[in-house]
């Protein structure tokens, strides 16, 4: 079973929160989530993950009258934003959950626990894949 | 080894299929066919005495049969059997002979200007690297089928522009060769820059690339432009086991520990930097070999001859006229003349439209501003830059730049 595993972070001022940590606070955030994805990896869990820019670079786009697309952005006043994504493939949605756990602690601030929100959605099986 | 011999071979037996048969995407697909055998019979019957007509014999054969079916249906289609025209199989010859020349014009095909960079790159790994599809797929993180189709359209397109497989002339051969080491260039820059950790097992780019500049070098000896961009390539790589920390983490050249660099590259390179301005004619590649060459050659950063890259940065001024080469003339204006001067001089050339948006100006207007004594400033500005660049070990690496210039206030 696949679950896409989206991390939310907090937003201030447009940029991630991660920008006025100490260095080693910011060394240490790093890490755990480098070793994190080669664990995954490692256990043949990880079917991709990226890491998004701060949403200070969004822009919402929609198509015009003529098709053009029409965009909209900046949005510093966002309050909450999609900052990561991991995909999995696990055999079950407890492992997902389990997975979402661990990177939901990741470390902020201080050292401490983030407890950041992780959303947790299946990604249903569709029809064979292409080629 | 084998694997080294495959795709040392496979621009050679591709050239001599392709030079026979005029057909660049069915030669394409034969020579691949023809490695795959060789990769599952060689480890067990042993290499033959002549591997390359081994290779070349096996996929003539391919690409004979390839002919005859595609004949036998074209015949079914049009139902007129009775006047199937005759395929006459080419002789397979005991001993195909290889030209250089071949290898070249291979070269210049896939890195042709029609192609985008990115269907170049990918046509040049497989057809003249001889990486698999998957390889070269893991290497840039898309999916398998993405890949495959990126490739199958790049041969379409040399298809459809009739991309004839030939020797350019002379005045052709001089701006086609500056394709080539471009596309060359990419993929070295590529698995340089992305280089974070091994543990994703991508295949390594940049020793490709490097692997790939050698075989163009043997093709034309004392080309100094290749042996510019050989020799960049080889002093950049040299750093690599010193430019990333324990958690993949940049680390910038005056930072690393310069007993972890790579001698014997830095050797080769200097080497190849002196061989090519003994020869005259200089061009971008030689000259930014030249300032890579500088740095290497420093026992310590405090001991690099900043005048002397300053003169080169100069000289790469007015050769390339790009807005990136000008921004690090003014980090050397910086380092020779104070940071006051280097400020200066960013600030003449960031309202040039290639820089708009771009995080590069205020990284490099952040380090100044730390070396002037000037914190506030540059932490901001370090911030700024790390939410505009869209690399990710580049902006973990400006955060952190930030937070200890930060702690330091």
């Amino acid at each position: 079973m696949k679950f896409m595993l989206m991390m939310n972070a907090a937003s201030k001022g447009g940029d991630y929160q991660i920008a006025n940590w100490p260095k080693k606070d910011i060394e240490a955030h790093i890490g755990f989530m480098i070793k994190f994805s080669q664990k995954l990896a490692a256990a043949g869990e990880l079917v991709g993950a990226e890491g998004l820019a701060p949403p200070t670079q969004a822009r919402l786009v929609r198509a015009g009258k003529d098709g053009k697309p029409v965009t909209d952005g900046v949005f510093p006043e966002t309050k909450e934003f999609l900052a990561g994504y991991w995909i999995v493939d696990v055999p079950s949605p407890e492992r997902a959950y389990q997975i979402a756990a661990e990177a939901s602690a990741a470390p902020g601030h201080g050292g401490a626990p983030m407890n950041m929100p992780i959303e947790v959605r299946e990604v249903p099986s569709g029809p064979p894949p292409l080629d | 080894m084998i694997d080294h011999l495959l795709r040392d071979l496979t621009p050679h037996v591709l050239g001599a299929v392709v030079r026979r048969f005029r057909d660049f995407a069915a030669g394409e697909d034969a020579v691949q066919e023809a490695l795959i055998a060789a990769a599952a019979q060689w480890p067990r019957d042993g290499v033959p005495d002549n591997p390359r007509g081994w290779l070349i014999q096996v996929a003539l054969r391919r690409m004979t049969d390839h002919i005859r079916s595609e004949v036998a249906r074209r015949t079914r289609e049009t139902a007129v059997a009775a006047d199937a025209p005759v395929v006459v199989a080419p002789a397979v010859y005991s001993d195909p002979g290889v030209d250089p020349d071949d290898t070249l014009a291979l070269f210049f095909m896939c890195c042709h200007p029609a192609l985008t960079d990115a269907s170049a790159i990918a046509l040049t790994l497989r057809a003249v690297g001889g990486l698999t599809t998957g390889e070269i797929a893991r290497a840039f993180l898309v999916p398998e089928s993405t890949m495959a189709q990126r490739i199958s359209r790049a041969k379409e397109t040399i298809r459809a522009s009739g991309v004839p497989f030939e020797m350019p002339d002379a005045a052709e051969r001089a701006a086609r060769m500056g394709a080539v080491l471009h596309v060359l260039y990419l993929v070295f820059n590529e698995g340089y820059t992305a280089t974070s950790g091994d543990a994703l097992e991508r295949p390594d780019l940049s020793r490709e690339a490097i692997r790939l500049a050698r075989a163009v070098l043997t093709l034309v000896p004392g080309h100094g432009e290749v042996e510019g961009l050989l020799a960049l390539m080889l002093l950049t790589d040299a750093r690599r086991s010193a430019r990333t920390g324990p958690s993949g983490e940049l680390i910038p050249l005056d930072e690393q520990d310069r007993s972890l660099w790579n001698r014997e590259s830095i050797a080769e390179g200097v080497a190849l930097v002196g061989a090519a301005f003994s020869r005259g004619a200089v061009g971008e590649y030689q000259v930014q070999a030249a300032i890579a060459a500088v740095h290497d050659q420093a026992a310590r950063a405090e001991d690099t001859d900043w005048p002397e890259i300053l003169a080169l940065y100069s000289v790469l001024l007015r050769l390339s006229n790009s807005p990136v080469v000008a921004l690090n003339h003014a980090v050397a204006i910086a380092m020779v003349h104070g940071p006051a001067e280097g400020l200066k001089r960013v600030d003449a050339i960031a309202g040039d439209d290639r820089l708009k948006g771009s995080h590069r100006v205020d990284a490099v207007r952040a380090h100044l501003l730390e070396r002037a004594g000037r914190p506030d400033e540059a932490v901001a500005l370090y911030r700024l830059a790390a939410g505009k660049t869209s690399s990710l070990p580049e902006r973990n690496y400006l955060l952190m730049r930030a937070a200890s210039v930060a702690a330091r206030m």
